[in-house]
């Protein structure tokens, strides 16, 4: 046994801490394309002082660490590039308090998204948070360190525009507080004070998310899905364009994919709309179809699919198990949304080359402000033919995002370097220093955002 | 046996991860899953479980205690397939359950589990105890031997040895007798019924102990069969068909559902009992029955009812399925599903505790004394409500 | 390819011009009817093809046996005048492609119940007396374009699409061997009845309507019939109207099962489309006039007193299932009902 291993036993208990071949192989495994990389150990506190401890032991003996929440974001992001320590933040997942009146709540960052939805349906029905479109695993730290977006995206933006409150354990194993939870005010806003969040989007190479003061929003007794469909991709910006005039929709994403056949070259636009009654319903269903969308229905170019259908939450999805073969990953692109048109054309090219069905997503970030602009490739995890398939068509598509200006959302090691190339000289050093002031040992996710 | 070998080999693979199979059905923690409650570490979640399968198949990771572990304590609760939103989600559980019997076939399994099934082999029940003292529940209550009766009651393995479950069976005993039902026990001559076995990978052991039964129960002219234990209601209903064995097979909770429909038995009046139910994953989730127990419970005068937040579908298991209950792969520790469970009743302010399975009985009463919550909770089989 | 059988002298020769005078959605008076069909009947553009909401109400008003309704939508495509706007029509016609590989042939003799593109309800029959015996044509949901009657495109203007891949369909059914099918959604059973005589497709088997069916096979099964005394109303499909000579079954059924049927406005000839066709059409003005008259057929149910409302289409099931529900009123399929009636469970 080694010492390291003996150390974290110590701080964690026995069960929480492994360096087990079965614990290292299971968590060397990214859900995506990523090819396995081994920690040394995984450790899975449960306290914010097992983590200090857990960091302050890292940073001693210069071992790398890399936290893991959901592990959903598909690009490897929590895969140990150097080794070190897993540290597993899912059993940090206590909901600390519900603001009902300021609309906020404060919650351990290795919470789920799925227990935070169930939560308030039950206890606060009329309030919700944006869930973000992963499986509801998904962990709330984890979201912010890859600046999610989730179903409150059209109306509030990024998730990490949610964030009222931040608790974060540093490299060195202390810890900071920003926004007013720092005076000692409560967990209600994030500014005024002076801006020195350092930690979204970070994919955890500044320091751990371990609370977070997220807000909530009002939630509407009925919610449902309202599908108009364009058959000309060049329609679909100025489609969301009108219905985001209105406001008035809780969640807008256009898809298209060759699987199934009635989603082929074709252009679903996802209306959620919702209400507190028939009427309210009624209203926005009115303004969405019968005046915004009225001219495509009137030219015959534009058509509503179906509408009232109930949507649910949190949303499942099948998508990993297109064609049987357990698995896909996407490049997420943010993206003005007048490059729909572009990013579908190139993208099912993309994939007609790797003999991938082409599937594509964008859902509206605020008022058309931008998009996240998604190319999905499935793979068959048992045949490594369609594993190297989706891995290249993944690399072309982080340097088609290049290509057309657009912005990689969440890149893997790869578009990271891609975006770091392009990155403008001043950001990139001020990143640098950043980073060696932060975590002048380098343990932090090493590998991430690394500026050479 | 290698990945081309194994039944599940374009199966397998498919299961991506996500997660889904950790939560209960209204989606309130993802610590429905009991191991990966237990342990929180991805290696014991179902996805984690079935990659670890996968590899270890196909010879990318090597058998290893810790490997033989994680695969056993797996309690066969079916939570996971309850929730796993993909097409092949029927056989999620039955992945898992076809990795024990390839270390079965191999010799590779735990040392705990090798003795349950020795002793289930070599004495027809997992203590290793004397077919002579299967009879040691019976005492003083008159039973008779079962010859031709309408009704077998099957006791089980639990109910037959373990001191606090032979409390259920005489309770479920005194009712049936009360309600002047015409059934008969096997006594020493009842063996196990392979529930567990096949659980724990033991397919042929399964089908010895179900040719028996079944030859026993054929020869004494047996129809209809009463279990105390889930576990036996669901080897005999959805599994001895499968070898010849044709029988009306009723758990102990439909029937004193319907003997109290019928006023055949009457539930004495309980005004401070604040009762919340646990459902056995092999009643429930495996078949489908959450009302019967329920029923009986509602049928108690003055007792109020509360649910806990997991339940029916999206209860949480006790932790002792797939013969955890004499394993223990989950025990020791506060977050062992059955200390989970008994905070979570307390949670609901139950006094009693309200089960129907021995195994749960066995596992919450144990749970309950150690979470120091006795004074507060009792646990109790239905039938011993009912004869309070 | 094939061409339909439309006589205009019948049309010439009528002298109710019912087909346009008893349309529900178009107000017409006799006379301009007649030159409106005469229109239509002579391949010119009339102002009928731009109003049809397609409900297929006039093959059965039309008393001549003449076929008014395709007439209508083979001038739709004609003119290139499609009720729904384009991508609708485009997401249609690529619905019905099959994509998860080639259907398993399973050979059957007699008699043989086909799910066609409903194989998702299989539950609600397989296991039930009623069907016993039946073996099933298109068991698998992955396979079930494999068997789509695809008369949906009737709504779609889109009659070269029938023309073009009901030969296949017809010819993946026959393959099974049955000699007689019965269709559980009675949009196949107009298929192979009507429009494929109508068009000179020949048909190779023997079809049987689903109430007929069920309603001799509840004859077989008398004896454990238990009457079940619910008020019912009956939500009838468009395509029933294909099959007007089978529509006194559901009468005859609900008599058998003793449920009483209930009047109202909205009953047999002037039964009411669910509206799942109209909500997308091009026309000005559709989506509302789609809810007004859902709302009104749901008030017409639930004025008539009903506390069950039977379907026969799975489409209108979809459509209105949820609403008749919130109305109070349990929908139910006329299998399922038929099932309670004689004691076995419904999910």
């Amino acid at each position: 046994m080694s010492s390291i291993h003996q150390e974290l036993v110590n701080i964690v208990g026995e069960d929480y801490a492994s360096n087990r071949r079965e614990e290292l192989f299971t968590y060397s495994k990214d859900l995506g394309t990523s090819q396995p990389l081994w920690p040394e150990y995984v450790v899975a506190p449960k306290t914010t002082d097992e983590l200090q401890a857990v960091v302050r032991l890292a940073n001693e003996t210069k071992t790398p660490i890399v936290p893991l929440g959901g592990g959903m974001t598909l690009a490897g992001l929590a895969l140990p590039q150097q080794g070190g320590v897993i540290i597993d933040l899912k059993r940090m997942d206590k909901i600390l308090e519900v603001n009902e009146q300021g609309r906020y709540m404060v919650v351990e960052a290795g919470i789920s998204h799925g227990k935070i939805t169930s939560y308030l349906k039950k206890n606060h029905p009329n309030l919700m948070h944006s869930e973000p479109g992963a499986p509801p695993a998904a962990t709330v730290g984890g979201n912010l360190a890859i600046h999610g977006q989730g179903d409150l995206a059209h109306p509030y933006g990024f998730n990490t525009d949610m964030v009222n409150g931040l608790e974060v354990v540093l490299p060195t194993g202390d810890i900071a507080r920003f926004g007013s939870c720092a005076v000692g005010s409560g967990w209600y806003t994030m500014h005024p004070l002076p801006d020195i969040g350092l930690f979204l989007g970070w994919n955890g190479a500044t320091g751990i998310i371990t609370k977070v003061s997220l807000k909530l929003y009002p939630c509407k007794k009925f919610r449902e899905n309202n599908m108009f469909v364009v058959e000309n991709e060049e329609f679909v910006p100025d489609v969301l364009f009108e219905i985001s005039h209105l406001g008035m929709a809780e969640d807008l994403i256009a898809t298209s994919s060759e699987i199934p056949p009635m989603m082929n070259r074709l252009h679903y636009i996802s209306i959620i709309n919702t209400g507190d009654s028939e009427e309210e319903l009624e209203f926005k269903r009115h303004m969405t179809f019968d005046v915004q969308l009225a001219k495509y229905i009137r030219n015959g170019v534009g058509g509503i699919v179906s509408l009232y259908d109930e949507r649910s939450r949190p949303q499942v999805s099948k998508s990993a198990d297109w064609k049987k073969g357990g698995g896909f990953e996407y490049v997420g692109a943010i993206v003005p949304v007048s490059f729909y048109p572009e990013c579908y054309r190139r993208g099912s090219e993309i994939s007609g080359r790797h003999f991938i069905p082409y599937t594509v997503l964008g859902r509206v970030i605020g008022s058309c402000h931008s998009m996240m602009f998604s190319w999905s490739y499935a793979f068959n995890r048992a045949d490594d033919a369609t594993v190297k398939h989706a891995r290249d068509a993944l690399h072309e598509t982080d340097e088609l995002v290049m290509e057309l200006n657009g912005t990689i959302w969440k890149p893997a090691i790869f578009g990271q370097k891609l975006m770091l190339e392009r990155m403008d000289p001043g950001a990139l050093r001020l990143m640098k220093e950043v980073k060696k002031i932060l975590d002048p040992n380098g343990i932090m996710n090493p590998g991430n955002w690394e500026v050479d | 046996m290698n990945l081309m070998e194994y039944k599940y080999k374009d199966m397998i693979h498919r299961c991506f991860r996500c997660g889904y199979c950790k939560f209960p059905t209204d989606w309130s923690d993802i610590t429905n899953c009991p191991p990966y409650a237990r342990f929180r570490l991805e290696s014991y979640s179902t996805g984690g479980r079935l990659w670890l399968i996968r590899a270890w198949l196909n010879g990318e990771l090597e058998w290893s205690p810790n490997l033989a572990n994680i695969v056993y304590s797996c309690v066969g609760c079916k939570n996971c397939v309850e929730k796993c939103p993909h097409s092949f989600n029927d056989d999620v559980v039955n992945m898992i359950i076809a990795a024990k019997t390839a270390m079965v076939d191999e010799g590779k399994i735990p040392k705990a589990v090798g003795e349950f099934l020795t002793n289930v082999q070599l004495h027809g029940n997992p203590y290793g105890m004397a077919a002579k003292r299967r009879e040691d529940w019976m005492e003083g209550l008159n039973l008779e031997p079962y010859k031709g009766q309408e009704f077998l009651f099957y006791v089980g393995c639990e109910g037959s040895y373990d001191t606090r479950a032979q409390g259920a069976a005489r309770a479920t005993a005194k009712l049936l007798q009360q309600a002047g039902v015409s059934f008969g026990v096997l006594g020493s001559q009842e063996i196990s019924d392979g529930n567990e076995v096949e659980m724990m990978g033991e397919d042929a052991l399964l089908e010895d102990l179900a040719k028996k039964n079944i030859k026993m129960f054929t020869e004494l002219g047996v129809k209809k069969i009463i279990t105390l234990s889930p576990h036996s209601y669901n080897v005999f209903k959805n599994r001895y068909p499968d070898f010849g064995g044709e029988f009306q097979i009723y758990h102990h909770s439909q029937i004193l559902a319907n003997l109290l429909k019928k006023g055949l038995i009457k539930a004495p009046e309980q005004a401070d009992a604040r009762i919340t139910f646990h459902d056995p994953c092999f009643l429930g989730r495996w078949n489908e029955e959450y009302s019967a127990p329920r029923k009986v419970l509602a049928a108690i005068p003055g007792a109020a009812f509360a649910e806990m937040g997991r339940n029916k579908k999206g209860a949480l298991c006790c932790g002792g399925g797939a013969g955890n209950f004499y394993t223990d792969f989950l025990g020791g520790s506060e977050d062992s599903p059955a200390r989970i469970r008994a905070r979570e009743a307390d949670e609901a302010k139950a006094n009693i505790l309200a089960v129907a399975c021995p195994n749960c009985l066995t596992m919450l009463e144990d749970a309950v004394k150690v979470e120091g919550l006795e004074d507060k909770i009792k646990v109790r089989d239905i039938s011993e409500i009912l004869t309070a | 390819m094939y061409e339909l059988k439309f006589d205009p002298d019948l049309c010439m020769a009528c002298d109710t011009q019912d087909c346009l005078v008893k349309c529900q959605h178009m107000d017409i008076d006799q006379e301009a009817a007649r030159t409106e069909i005469l229109k239509l009947a002579g391949g010119e553009d009339s102002f009928v093809l731009r109003d049809c909401v397609t409900c297929y109400a006039c093959e059965e008003y039309c008393p001549n046996g003449n076929h008014p309704f395709y007439l209508i939508v083979k001038m739709q495509e004609e003119l290139g005048m499609f009720p729904l706007p384009d991508p609708l029509v485009k997401s249609g016609v690529q619905v019905g492609i099959p994509f998860r590989g080639e259907p398993v042939i399973d050979e059957m003799e007699g008699t043989a119940l086909n799910m066609g593109v409903f194989s998702p309800l299989l539950g609600r029959v397989a296991g039930s007396k009623l069907f016993e015996g039946l073996p099933i044509i298109s068991h698998d949901s992955r396979k079930m374009f494999h068997y789509f009657c695809q008369l949906m495109y009737l709504h779609y203007g889109k009659t070269s699409v029938i023309n073009e891949r009901l030969d296949g369909i017809i010819q993946t059914l026959a393959a099974h061997g049955a000699k007689e099918i019965v269709h559980f959604h009675d949009e196949c059973y107009g298929t192979y009845t009507s429009y494929a005589p109508a068009f000179g497709i020949e048909v190779p088997f023997k079809s049987i309507h689903l109430f007929e069916f069920l309603y001799n096979r509840l004859l077989e099964l008398k004896d454990e019939i238990r009457p079940l005394g619910y008020k019912v109303v009956y939500q009838r499909p468009c395509s029933s109207r294909l099959s007007s000579d089978k529509h006194p079954f559901v009468a005859k059924i609900f008599d058998l099962i003793s449920v009483e049927y209930m009047d109202r406005e909205y009953k047999d000839e002037n039964a009411m489309c669910c509206g799942a066709t109209i909500l997308g059409q091009k026309k000005e003005g559709s989506r509302v006039y789609c809810a007004e008259i859902q709302k009104k057929n749901i008030d017409d149910m639930k004025k008539a007193g009903g506390q069950i409302c039977v379907f026969n289409c799975p489409a209108c099931m979809q459509t209105l299932g949820m609403p008749v529900s919130k109305a109070g009123i349990m929908p139910l399929f006329m299998s399922d009902l038929c099932r309670l009636a004689i004691g076995e469970k419904v999910g």
